[in-house]
Protein backbone atom coordinates (compact mmCIF):
# COMPACT_ATOMS: atom_id res chain seq x y z
CA UNK A 1 0.00 0.00 0.00
CA UNK A 2 3.01 2.56 1.05
CA UNK A 3 4.51 1.68 -2.42
CA UNK A 4 1.13 2.22 -4.14
CA UNK A 5 0.81 5.47 -2.41
CA UNK A 6 4.52 6.87 -3.85
CA UNK A 7 3.71 5.52 -7.12
CA UNK A 8 0.71 7.14 -7.55
CA UNK A 9 2.15 10.38 -5.86
CA UNK A 10 4.86 10.70 -8.03
CA UNK A 11 3.16 9.18 -11.18
CA UNK A 12 0.03 12.06 -11.06
CA UNK A 13 0.24 14.59 -8.37
CA UNK A 14 3.88 15.28 -9.01
CA UNK A 15 3.56 15.60 -12.76
CA UNK A 16 0.28 17.79 -12.31
CA UNK A 17 1.88 20.01 -9.65
CA UNK A 18 4.78 20.43 -11.99
CA UNK A 19 2.89 21.44 -15.47
CA UNK A 20 1.05 24.26 -13.21
CA UNK A 21 4.04 25.03 -11.22
CA UNK A 22 5.97 25.72 -14.98
CA UNK A 23 2.89 27.14 -17.27
CA UNK A 24 2.36 30.82 -15.80
CA UNK A 25 6.01 31.27 -17.27
CA UNK A 26 4.94 29.68 -20.74
CA UNK A 27 1.14 30.74 -20.68
CA UNK A 28 -0.03 34.83 -20.23
CA UNK A 29 -3.72 34.38 -18.88
CA UNK A 30 -2.34 33.28 -15.01
CA UNK A 31 -6.20 33.90 -13.86
CA UNK A 32 -7.60 31.17 -15.60
CA UNK A 33 -4.84 28.84 -15.04
CA UNK A 34 -5.19 30.03 -11.12
CA UNK A 35 -8.99 29.16 -11.70
CA UNK A 36 -8.04 25.72 -13.06
CA UNK A 37 -5.82 24.88 -9.89
CA UNK A 38 -8.86 26.24 -8.07
CA UNK A 39 -11.23 23.62 -9.73
CA UNK A 40 -8.93 20.86 -9.55
CA UNK A 41 -8.73 21.43 -5.90
CA UNK A 42 -12.03 21.66 -5.38
CA UNK A 43 -13.42 18.72 -7.57
CA UNK A 44 -11.18 16.64 -5.38
CA UNK A 45 -12.91 17.89 -2.41
CA UNK A 46 -15.99 16.85 -3.81
CA UNK A 47 -14.77 13.54 -4.91
CA UNK A 48 -13.34 12.92 -1.03
CA UNK A 49 -16.39 13.48 0.42
CA UNK A 50 -19.28 11.93 -2.38
CA UNK A 51 -16.63 9.63 -3.72
CA UNK A 52 -15.87 7.73 -0.67
CA UNK A 53 -18.60 8.34 1.25
CA UNK A 54 -21.68 8.85 -0.72
CA UNK A 55 -22.69 12.71 0.50
CA UNK A 56 -23.39 14.84 -2.57
CA UNK A 57 -22.49 18.39 -1.49
CA UNK A 58 -24.76 20.72 -3.40
CA UNK A 59 -23.37 23.23 -0.79
CA UNK A 60 -19.60 22.52 -1.15
CA UNK A 61 -19.55 26.50 -1.63
CA UNK A 62 -20.13 27.29 1.60
CA UNK A 63 -17.03 25.95 2.92
CA UNK A 64 -15.09 27.90 -0.21
CA UNK A 65 -17.33 31.28 0.63
CA UNK A 66 -16.39 30.79 4.61
CA UNK A 67 -12.68 30.15 3.73
CA UNK A 68 -12.37 33.44 1.46
CA UNK A 69 -14.41 35.36 4.53
CA UNK A 70 -12.52 34.13 7.14
CA UNK A 71 -9.11 34.95 5.31
CA UNK A 72 -10.59 38.55 4.22
CA UNK A 73 -11.89 39.27 7.95
CA UNK A 74 -8.35 38.32 9.91
CA UNK A 75 -6.35 40.19 7.03
CA UNK A 76 -8.58 43.17 7.57
CA UNK A 77 -9.12 43.28 11.16
CA UNK A 78 -5.86 41.58 12.51
CA UNK A 79 -2.97 42.78 9.69
CA UNK A 80 -2.88 38.74 9.21
CA UNK A 81 -0.14 37.59 6.84
CA UNK A 82 -1.53 35.96 3.51
CA UNK A 83 -0.14 32.74 4.63
CA UNK A 84 -1.59 32.14 8.31
CA UNK A 85 -4.90 33.73 6.94
CA UNK A 86 -4.96 31.66 4.29
CA UNK A 87 -4.73 28.49 7.06
CA UNK A 88 -7.65 30.22 9.18
CA UNK A 89 -9.33 30.26 6.38
CA UNK A 90 -9.00 26.37 6.25
CA UNK A 91 -9.72 26.28 9.92
CA UNK A 92 -13.04 28.20 9.75
CA UNK A 93 -14.35 26.06 6.73
CA UNK A 94 -13.70 23.48 9.27
CA UNK A 95 -15.59 24.80 12.57
CA UNK A 96 -18.27 25.30 10.11
CA UNK A 97 -17.84 21.21 9.05
CA UNK A 98 -18.20 20.85 12.40
CA UNK A 99 -21.32 22.77 12.99
CA UNK A 100 -23.01 21.14 10.33
CA UNK A 101 -22.03 17.93 11.21
CA UNK A 102 -25.58 17.03 11.82
CA UNK A 103 -26.39 17.34 7.90
CA UNK A 104 -24.72 13.88 7.96
CA UNK A 105 -27.75 12.12 9.64
CA UNK A 106 -29.52 13.33 6.87
CA UNK A 107 -28.95 10.91 3.44
CA UNK A 108 -29.31 11.04 -0.67
CA UNK A 109 -30.86 14.15 -1.90
CA UNK A 110 -32.22 14.93 1.56
CA UNK A 111 -28.57 15.99 2.58
CA UNK A 112 -27.85 17.91 -0.85
CA UNK A 113 -30.94 20.18 -0.23
CA UNK A 114 -30.16 20.48 3.37
CA UNK A 115 -26.52 21.53 2.62
CA UNK A 116 -27.96 24.14 -0.40
CA UNK A 117 -29.79 25.51 2.43
CA UNK A 118 -26.62 26.05 4.70
CA UNK A 119 -24.39 27.50 2.39
CA UNK A 120 -27.24 29.85 1.50
CA UNK A 121 -27.31 30.76 5.14
CA UNK A 122 -24.06 31.14 5.53
CA UNK A 123 -24.11 33.69 2.15
CA UNK A 124 -27.17 35.77 3.74
CA UNK A 125 -24.79 35.29 7.51
CA UNK A 126 -22.04 37.14 6.09
CA UNK A 127 -24.15 39.71 3.61
CA UNK A 128 -25.93 40.76 6.31
CA UNK A 129 -25.70 44.80 6.06
CA UNK A 130 -25.91 44.65 9.87
CA UNK A 131 -22.74 42.77 10.17
CA UNK A 132 -20.72 45.20 7.78
CA UNK A 133 -18.20 46.66 10.40
CA UNK A 134 -17.28 42.68 10.33
CA UNK A 135 -17.25 41.29 7.00
CA UNK A 136 -18.58 44.20 5.02
CA UNK A 137 -21.52 42.82 4.98
CA UNK A 138 -22.97 43.25 0.75
CA UNK A 139 -20.59 46.17 -0.03
CA UNK A 140 -17.55 43.16 -0.65
CA UNK A 141 -13.81 43.49 0.61
CA UNK A 142 -10.83 45.26 -1.06
CA UNK A 143 -8.12 43.55 0.34
CA UNK A 144 -5.48 45.24 -1.29
CA UNK A 145 -2.60 45.16 1.42
CA UNK A 146 -1.87 41.43 0.77
CA UNK A 147 -2.27 41.56 -3.08
CA UNK A 148 0.54 38.88 -4.43
CA UNK A 149 -0.94 37.13 -7.16
CA UNK A 150 2.42 35.06 -7.74
CA UNK A 151 2.66 33.97 -4.11
CA UNK A 152 -0.94 32.93 -3.90
CA UNK A 153 -1.06 30.82 -6.90
CA UNK A 154 1.70 29.16 -5.51
CA UNK A 155 0.30 28.49 -2.44
CA UNK A 156 -3.13 27.54 -4.39
CA UNK A 157 -0.58 25.24 -5.90
CA UNK A 158 0.67 23.78 -2.37
CA UNK A 159 -3.30 23.30 -1.57
CA UNK A 160 -3.85 21.68 -4.53
CA UNK A 161 -1.03 18.59 -3.93
CA UNK A 162 -2.42 18.08 -0.47
CA UNK A 163 -5.43 17.56 -1.44
CA UNK A 164 -4.18 14.89 -3.84
CA UNK A 165 -2.09 14.17 -1.20
CA UNK A 166 -5.27 12.89 0.60
CA UNK A 167 -6.80 11.63 -2.41
CA UNK A 168 -3.97 9.39 -2.89
CA UNK A 169 -4.08 7.78 0.74
CA UNK A 170 -7.38 7.69 0.37
CA UNK A 171 -7.52 5.58 -2.57
CA UNK A 172 -4.25 3.48 -1.24
CA UNK A 173 -4.94 2.81 2.52
CA UNK A 174 -7.95 1.00 4.71
CA UNK A 175 -8.82 4.09 5.98
CA UNK A 176 -10.17 4.93 2.56
CA UNK A 177 -11.38 1.19 2.02
CA UNK A 178 -12.92 2.08 5.00
CA UNK A 179 -14.73 5.07 3.70
CA UNK A 180 -16.00 3.59 0.69
CA UNK A 181 -17.85 0.41 2.86
CA UNK A 182 -19.51 2.96 4.94
CA UNK A 183 -21.09 4.50 1.45
CA UNK A 184 -22.03 0.95 -0.11
CA UNK A 185 -23.61 -0.15 3.37
CA UNK A 186 -23.45 1.58 6.46
CA UNK A 187 -24.79 -1.24 8.46
CA UNK A 188 -22.54 -3.94 6.90
CA UNK A 189 -19.41 -0.96 7.39
CA UNK A 190 -20.19 -1.22 11.13
CA UNK A 191 -20.17 -4.69 11.50
CA UNK A 192 -16.57 -4.96 9.56
CA UNK A 193 -16.10 -2.83 13.16
CA UNK A 194 -16.00 0.34 11.15
CA UNK A 195 -16.93 3.44 13.97
CA UNK A 196 -19.30 5.38 10.50
CA UNK A 197 -20.14 8.40 12.08
CA UNK A 198 -16.25 9.07 13.31
CA UNK A 199 -15.28 8.07 9.62
CA UNK A 200 -17.99 10.14 8.02
CA UNK A 201 -17.38 13.09 10.34
CA UNK A 202 -13.33 12.51 9.28
CA UNK A 203 -14.22 12.56 5.58
CA UNK A 204 -16.43 15.39 6.34
CA UNK A 205 -14.33 17.43 8.31
CA UNK A 206 -11.47 17.09 5.46
CA UNK A 207 -13.34 18.01 2.39
CA UNK A 208 -14.25 21.04 4.18
CA UNK A 209 -10.59 22.14 4.86
CA UNK A 210 -9.98 21.42 0.95
CA UNK A 211 -12.73 24.04 0.27
CA UNK A 212 -11.69 26.44 2.79
CA UNK A 213 -8.38 26.40 2.08
CA UNK A 214 -9.34 27.07 -1.67
CA UNK A 215 -11.51 29.55 -0.79
CA UNK A 216 -8.67 31.31 1.30
CA UNK A 217 -6.01 31.28 -1.49
CA UNK A 218 -8.80 32.80 -4.11
CA UNK A 219 -9.80 35.70 -1.62
CA UNK A 220 -5.75 36.28 -1.50
CA UNK A 221 -5.46 36.02 -5.54
CA UNK A 222 -8.19 38.03 -6.51
CA UNK A 223 -8.41 40.64 -3.63
CA UNK A 224 -11.09 42.24 -4.24
CA UNK A 225 -14.57 40.64 -4.15
CA UNK A 226 -18.62 40.68 -3.16
CA UNK A 227 -20.23 37.86 -1.32
CA UNK A 228 -22.13 36.38 -4.39
CA UNK A 229 -18.47 36.28 -5.74
CA UNK A 230 -17.66 33.88 -3.43
CA UNK A 231 -20.84 32.25 -2.45
CA UNK A 232 -21.50 31.93 -6.03
CA UNK A 233 -23.23 28.06 -6.69
CA UNK A 234 -21.57 28.00 -9.60
CA UNK A 235 -18.39 27.01 -7.49
CA UNK A 236 -20.29 23.58 -5.83
CA UNK A 237 -21.78 22.84 -9.60
CA UNK A 238 -18.63 23.10 -11.40
CA UNK A 239 -16.81 20.95 -8.75
CA UNK A 240 -19.49 18.24 -8.77
CA UNK A 241 -19.69 18.18 -12.80
CA UNK A 242 -15.98 17.90 -13.59
CA UNK A 243 -15.70 15.10 -10.34
CA UNK A 244 -18.62 13.15 -11.76
CA UNK A 245 -17.62 13.57 -15.31
CA UNK A 246 -14.04 11.82 -14.74
CA UNK A 247 -15.29 9.70 -11.89
CA UNK A 248 -15.32 9.94 -8.17
CA UNK A 249 -13.54 7.53 -5.86
CA UNK A 250 -10.56 7.58 -8.30
CA UNK A 251 -7.51 9.86 -8.18
CA UNK A 252 -7.77 10.97 -11.73
CA UNK A 253 -11.18 10.92 -12.76
CA UNK A 254 -11.63 14.51 -11.22
CA UNK A 255 -8.46 15.35 -12.87
CA UNK A 256 -9.58 14.62 -16.45
CA UNK A 257 -13.05 16.00 -15.48
CA UNK A 258 -11.52 19.61 -14.97
CA UNK A 259 -8.97 19.58 -17.56
CA UNK A 260 -11.70 18.64 -20.19
CA UNK A 261 -14.92 20.31 -18.71
CA UNK A 262 -13.36 23.83 -17.81
CA UNK A 263 -10.99 23.36 -21.07
CA UNK A 264 -14.22 23.00 -23.21
CA UNK A 265 -15.77 25.64 -20.62
CA UNK A 266 -12.59 28.36 -21.43
CA UNK A 267 -12.06 27.42 -25.09
CA UNK A 268 -15.92 28.28 -26.60
CA UNK A 269 -17.70 29.40 -23.60
CA UNK A 270 -16.42 33.32 -24.18
CA UNK A 271 -16.56 33.17 -27.72
CA UNK A 272 -19.16 31.59 -28.31
CA UNK A 273 -21.58 31.25 -25.09
CA UNK A 274 -24.67 30.49 -27.34
CA UNK A 275 -22.70 27.64 -28.37
CA UNK A 276 -21.31 26.74 -25.03
CA UNK A 277 -24.51 26.04 -23.18
CA UNK A 278 -26.01 23.76 -26.21
CA UNK A 279 -22.52 21.49 -25.98
CA UNK A 280 -22.10 21.32 -22.23
CA UNK A 281 -25.67 20.72 -21.85
CA UNK A 282 -25.22 17.67 -24.04
CA UNK A 283 -21.93 16.53 -22.76
CA UNK A 284 -23.60 16.08 -19.73
CA UNK A 285 -27.00 14.61 -20.72
CA UNK A 286 -24.60 11.92 -22.64
CA UNK A 287 -22.63 11.26 -19.41
CA UNK A 288 -25.33 10.67 -17.09
CA UNK A 289 -27.22 8.45 -19.64
CA UNK A 290 -24.30 6.38 -20.97
CA UNK A 291 -21.41 6.45 -18.81
CA UNK A 292 -23.20 7.32 -15.07
CA UNK A 293 -19.80 6.22 -13.33
CA UNK A 294 -17.80 9.06 -15.23
CA UNK A 295 -14.93 8.84 -17.76
CA UNK A 296 -12.89 6.49 -16.04
CA UNK A 297 -15.87 3.67 -16.38
CA UNK A 298 -14.65 3.24 -19.68
CA UNK A 299 -11.58 1.71 -18.58
CA UNK A 300 -12.53 -0.01 -15.38
CA UNK A 301 -15.75 -1.46 -17.50
CA UNK A 302 -12.77 -3.55 -19.42
CA UNK A 303 -11.41 -4.74 -16.18
CA UNK A 304 -8.44 -2.14 -16.32
CA UNK A 305 -7.76 -0.48 -13.04
CA UNK A 306 -7.66 2.79 -12.69
CA UNK A 307 -5.96 4.72 -10.08
CA UNK B 1 -21.67 -16.63 35.62
CA UNK B 2 -19.09 -17.63 32.85
CA UNK B 3 -20.00 -21.16 34.04
CA UNK B 4 -23.22 -21.07 31.93
CA UNK B 5 -22.83 -18.38 29.61
CA UNK B 6 -20.59 -16.20 26.96
CA UNK B 7 -23.90 -14.57 26.15
CA UNK B 8 -26.26 -14.19 28.58
CA UNK B 9 -29.76 -12.59 27.66
CA UNK B 10 -32.45 -11.66 30.45
CA UNK B 11 -36.00 -10.31 30.48
CA UNK B 12 -34.98 -8.53 27.08
CA UNK B 13 -37.81 -6.10 25.35
CA UNK B 14 -37.63 -4.10 22.29
CA UNK B 15 -41.02 -1.96 21.26
CA UNK B 16 -41.61 -0.57 18.14
CA UNK B 17 -44.27 1.75 18.76
CA UNK B 18 -47.16 -0.20 20.54
CA UNK B 19 -45.85 -3.51 18.74
CA UNK B 20 -43.74 -5.29 21.66
CA UNK B 21 -41.28 -7.71 19.03
CA UNK B 22 -39.31 -8.91 22.15
CA UNK B 23 -41.71 -9.26 25.11
CA UNK B 24 -39.34 -10.54 28.12
CA UNK B 25 -36.58 -12.78 26.46
CA UNK B 26 -34.41 -14.78 28.25
CA UNK B 27 -31.96 -17.46 26.81
CA UNK B 28 -27.94 -17.59 27.13
CA UNK B 29 -25.56 -19.33 25.02
CA UNK B 30 -22.19 -21.10 25.70
CA UNK B 31 -18.58 -21.08 24.79
CA UNK B 32 -18.78 -23.88 21.75
CA UNK B 33 -22.30 -24.39 21.87
CA UNK B 34 -24.52 -23.88 18.73
CA UNK B 35 -28.11 -22.57 19.87
CA UNK B 36 -30.89 -22.70 17.78
CA UNK B 37 -33.29 -20.04 17.48
CA UNK B 38 -36.65 -20.95 15.52
CA UNK B 39 -40.19 -19.72 15.77
CA UNK B 40 -43.17 -18.73 13.33
CA UNK B 41 -42.33 -15.74 11.83
CA UNK B 42 -42.86 -12.08 13.27
CA UNK B 43 -41.97 -13.88 16.78
CA UNK B 44 -39.04 -11.79 16.90
CA UNK B 45 -35.88 -14.22 16.23
CA UNK B 46 -34.13 -11.80 14.10
CA UNK B 47 -35.46 -8.65 16.36
CA UNK B 48 -33.53 -10.38 19.06
CA UNK B 49 -30.10 -10.59 16.75
CA UNK B 50 -30.31 -7.13 15.50
CA UNK B 51 -30.59 -5.98 19.32
CA UNK B 52 -28.00 -8.35 20.39
CA UNK B 53 -25.44 -7.17 17.77
CA UNK B 54 -26.50 -3.33 18.36
CA UNK B 55 -28.95 -2.49 15.59
CA UNK B 56 -31.26 -1.59 18.28
CA UNK B 57 -30.90 -0.46 21.59
CA UNK B 58 -33.37 -2.64 24.26
CA UNK B 59 -36.29 -1.15 25.70
CA UNK B 60 -36.00 -3.46 28.57
CA UNK B 61 -33.82 -6.08 30.13
CA UNK B 62 -30.13 -6.47 30.08
CA UNK B 63 -27.83 -8.37 27.18
CA UNK B 64 -24.45 -9.20 29.31
CA UNK B 65 -21.29 -10.78 27.25
CA UNK B 66 -18.56 -12.11 29.33
CA UNK B 67 -20.40 -10.84 32.14
CA UNK B 68 -20.30 -7.32 30.87
CA UNK B 69 -23.83 -5.70 30.08
CA UNK B 70 -23.29 -4.57 25.95
CA UNK B 71 -27.28 -3.77 25.44
CA UNK B 72 -27.22 -0.74 23.67
CA UNK B 73 -23.62 -0.76 22.98
CA UNK B 74 -23.35 0.07 19.57
CA UNK B 75 -21.95 -2.32 16.40
CA UNK B 76 -18.56 -1.62 15.61
CA UNK B 77 -17.70 -1.37 19.66
CA UNK B 78 -19.52 -5.19 19.93
CA UNK B 79 -17.13 -6.68 16.73
CA UNK B 80 -14.31 -5.29 19.09
CA UNK B 81 -15.45 -7.20 21.71
CA UNK B 82 -15.92 -10.44 19.87
CA UNK B 83 -19.36 -10.34 18.48
CA UNK B 84 -20.53 -10.73 14.62
CA UNK B 85 -23.28 -11.80 12.23
CA UNK B 86 -25.13 -12.23 8.77
CA UNK B 87 -27.60 -10.74 6.94
CA UNK B 88 -30.87 -12.70 6.08
CA UNK B 89 -30.80 -10.68 3.03
CA UNK B 90 -26.95 -10.25 2.19
CA UNK B 91 -25.30 -7.05 2.67
CA UNK B 92 -21.61 -7.34 0.83
CA UNK B 93 -20.09 -3.99 -0.40
CA UNK B 94 -21.19 -4.15 -3.68
CA UNK B 95 -18.51 -2.07 -5.30
CA UNK B 96 -15.66 -3.57 -3.70
CA UNK B 97 -13.95 -6.54 -4.72
CA UNK B 98 -14.71 -9.38 -3.02
CA UNK B 99 -10.89 -9.39 -1.21
CA UNK B 100 -11.55 -5.95 0.05
CA UNK B 101 -14.84 -7.04 1.33
CA UNK B 102 -12.59 -9.15 3.65
CA UNK B 103 -9.88 -6.34 3.99
CA UNK B 104 -12.00 -3.75 5.33
CA UNK B 105 -13.00 -6.14 8.26
CA UNK B 106 -9.60 -7.86 8.82
CA UNK B 107 -8.00 -3.96 9.52
CA UNK B 108 -11.07 -2.36 11.35
CA UNK B 109 -12.22 -5.32 13.18
CA UNK B 110 -10.45 -4.80 16.24
CA UNK B 111 -9.05 -8.11 17.30
CA UNK B 112 -5.60 -8.84 16.43
CA UNK B 113 -6.40 -11.01 12.79
CA UNK B 114 -3.54 -13.43 13.93
CA UNK B 115 -3.93 -16.77 12.20
CA UNK B 116 -6.71 -15.48 9.82
CA UNK B 117 -5.58 -14.43 5.98
CA UNK B 118 -7.86 -13.26 3.62
CA UNK B 119 -7.43 -15.42 1.47
CA UNK B 120 -7.73 -18.64 3.27
CA UNK B 121 -10.62 -17.70 4.50
CA UNK B 122 -11.37 -16.62 0.57
CA UNK B 123 -10.35 -20.19 -0.45
CA UNK B 124 -12.25 -22.30 2.39
CA UNK B 125 -15.81 -20.61 1.96
CA UNK B 126 -15.03 -21.24 -2.27
CA UNK B 127 -14.92 -17.85 -2.72
CA UNK B 128 -10.94 -17.72 -3.70
CA UNK B 129 -11.49 -17.77 -7.50
CA UNK B 130 -13.89 -14.45 -7.08
CA UNK B 131 -11.57 -12.14 -5.24
CA UNK B 132 -10.56 -9.59 -7.10
CA UNK B 133 -14.29 -9.38 -8.89
CA UNK B 134 -17.19 -6.86 -6.93
CA UNK B 135 -19.26 -8.36 -4.77
CA UNK B 136 -22.09 -7.37 -7.26
CA UNK B 137 -21.04 -10.34 -9.38
CA UNK B 138 -21.35 -12.95 -6.70
CA UNK B 139 -24.70 -15.02 -6.92
CA UNK B 140 -26.68 -14.63 -3.60
CA UNK B 141 -25.47 -17.98 -1.85
CA UNK B 142 -22.29 -16.69 -2.46
CA UNK B 143 -22.76 -13.13 -1.29
CA UNK B 144 -24.07 -15.16 2.27
CA UNK B 145 -21.16 -16.64 2.54
CA UNK B 146 -19.38 -13.40 1.98
CA UNK B 147 -21.23 -12.06 4.55
CA UNK B 148 -19.95 -14.78 6.66
CA UNK B 149 -16.57 -14.45 5.67
CA UNK B 150 -16.52 -10.88 6.78
CA UNK B 151 -17.74 -11.76 9.89
CA UNK B 152 -14.94 -14.34 10.49
CA UNK B 153 -12.43 -12.33 9.29
CA UNK B 154 -12.93 -10.16 13.02
CA UNK B 155 -12.73 -13.67 14.36
CA UNK B 156 -15.43 -13.54 16.30
CA UNK B 157 -16.40 -15.34 19.73
CA UNK B 158 -20.63 -15.13 19.40
CA UNK B 159 -21.56 -15.47 15.78
CA UNK B 160 -25.21 -14.74 15.03
CA UNK B 161 -26.30 -16.43 11.83
CA UNK B 162 -29.36 -14.85 10.44
CA UNK B 163 -30.58 -17.77 7.81
CA UNK B 164 -27.95 -18.43 6.60
CA UNK B 165 -28.93 -21.96 4.92
CA UNK B 166 -31.71 -20.74 3.10
CA UNK B 167 -31.77 -21.02 -0.54
CA UNK B 168 -28.45 -23.34 -0.13
CA UNK B 169 -28.82 -26.83 -1.97
CA UNK B 170 -28.44 -30.22 0.37
CA UNK B 171 -25.02 -30.57 -0.75
CA UNK B 172 -23.95 -26.80 0.17
CA UNK B 173 -26.27 -27.48 3.46
CA UNK B 174 -24.41 -30.15 3.98
CA UNK B 175 -20.76 -28.28 3.51
CA UNK B 176 -21.81 -25.42 5.49
CA UNK B 177 -23.66 -27.29 8.51
CA UNK B 178 -19.94 -29.28 8.83
CA UNK B 179 -18.35 -25.60 8.56
CA UNK B 180 -20.26 -24.73 11.16
CA UNK B 181 -19.77 -27.15 13.90
CA UNK B 182 -15.90 -27.09 13.01
CA UNK B 183 -15.80 -23.26 14.26
CA UNK B 184 -18.13 -24.04 17.54
CA UNK B 185 -15.30 -27.05 18.20
CA UNK B 186 -12.86 -24.21 17.81
CA UNK B 187 -14.79 -22.63 21.01
CA UNK B 188 -17.07 -20.13 18.90
CA UNK B 189 -20.84 -19.68 20.56
CA UNK B 190 -23.14 -19.72 17.81
CA UNK B 191 -26.54 -18.48 17.43
CA UNK B 192 -28.66 -20.05 14.37
CA UNK B 193 -32.02 -18.65 13.17
CA UNK B 194 -33.70 -20.60 10.95
CA UNK B 195 -36.68 -21.55 9.04
CA UNK B 196 -34.77 -25.46 7.88
CA UNK B 197 -35.76 -27.84 10.72
CA UNK B 198 -33.59 -30.18 9.28
CA UNK B 199 -30.40 -28.08 9.29
CA UNK B 200 -30.76 -27.09 12.97
CA UNK B 201 -31.68 -30.91 13.32
CA UNK B 202 -27.90 -31.29 12.33
CA UNK B 203 -26.21 -28.47 13.69
CA UNK B 204 -27.57 -27.20 16.96
CA UNK B 205 -27.03 -28.62 20.50
CA UNK B 206 -30.08 -27.01 21.58
CA UNK B 207 -33.05 -24.59 20.41
CA UNK B 208 -34.46 -22.06 21.87
CA UNK B 209 -38.37 -22.10 20.53
CA UNK B 210 -39.79 -19.19 20.49
CA UNK B 211 -43.23 -16.92 19.68
CA UNK B 212 -44.76 -13.94 20.20
CA UNK B 213 -41.50 -12.40 21.64
CA UNK B 214 -40.55 -14.44 24.21
CA UNK B 215 -39.09 -18.07 24.55
CA UNK B 216 -41.90 -20.97 24.61
CA UNK B 217 -39.40 -23.63 25.52
CA UNK B 218 -35.89 -24.60 25.17
CA UNK B 219 -34.14 -27.74 25.05
CA UNK B 220 -33.36 -30.39 22.19
CA UNK B 221 -35.27 -30.43 18.60
CA UNK B 222 -36.04 -33.99 19.65
CA UNK B 223 -37.99 -32.95 22.63
CA UNK B 224 -38.99 -29.62 21.06
CA UNK B 225 -41.17 -31.46 18.38
CA UNK B 226 -43.06 -33.41 20.93
CA UNK B 227 -44.57 -30.75 22.99
CA UNK B 228 -47.88 -29.45 22.56
CA UNK B 229 -47.37 -25.92 22.52
CA UNK B 230 -44.58 -25.66 19.84
CA UNK B 231 -47.01 -27.74 17.71
CA UNK B 232 -49.88 -25.28 18.53
CA UNK B 233 -47.58 -21.98 17.48
CA UNK B 234 -45.84 -23.96 14.46
CA UNK B 235 -49.03 -25.75 12.73
CA UNK B 236 -52.29 -24.42 14.81
CA UNK B 237 -54.25 -25.79 17.82
CA UNK B 238 -56.17 -28.39 16.02
CA UNK B 239 -52.43 -30.69 15.67
CA UNK B 240 -50.96 -30.22 19.06
CA UNK B 241 -51.87 -33.57 21.08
Amino acid sequence: MLRDFIRHFSLIVVPLVAVFAVLPAVYDNHLLLFNFVIFLALAQGVNIIYGFTGYLPFGYVGFFGAGAYGFAIVVMHLNAPALVAVAIAGLVAVLLGLLLTPLLRLTGAYFSIANLAAALAVLHFVANPALEAVTRGPYGVSLTGTFNPTMAYATALGILALTLAIVVFLKNSSFGLALQAVREDPVSAAMAGVPVVRMRVIAWLASALVAGLAGGAFAWYVSVFYPDNVFSSEFSIFAIVFALFGGVATIVGPIIGVLILYGVYNLIGFTTPQYFQLIYGLLIMGLVLFLPAGLVSLATRRGWHVP
Amino acid sequence: MSRDGVLRVTDLVKRFGGFFALGGLSFHVSPGEILGLVGPNGSGKTTAINVISGLYAPDGGSVTFDDAAIGGTVSHKLVHLGINRTFQVPKPFLSLTVRQNVEVARAYGGRRAGATVTDDLLAEYRLAEYADRPAADLNSVQQKLLDLVRALATRPRLLLLDELAAGLNPTELDWISSKIKALAQRGTAIIVVEHLMGFIAQVTDRVIVMNAGKEIFEGTLAVAVQVPQVIEVFLGGEHAA
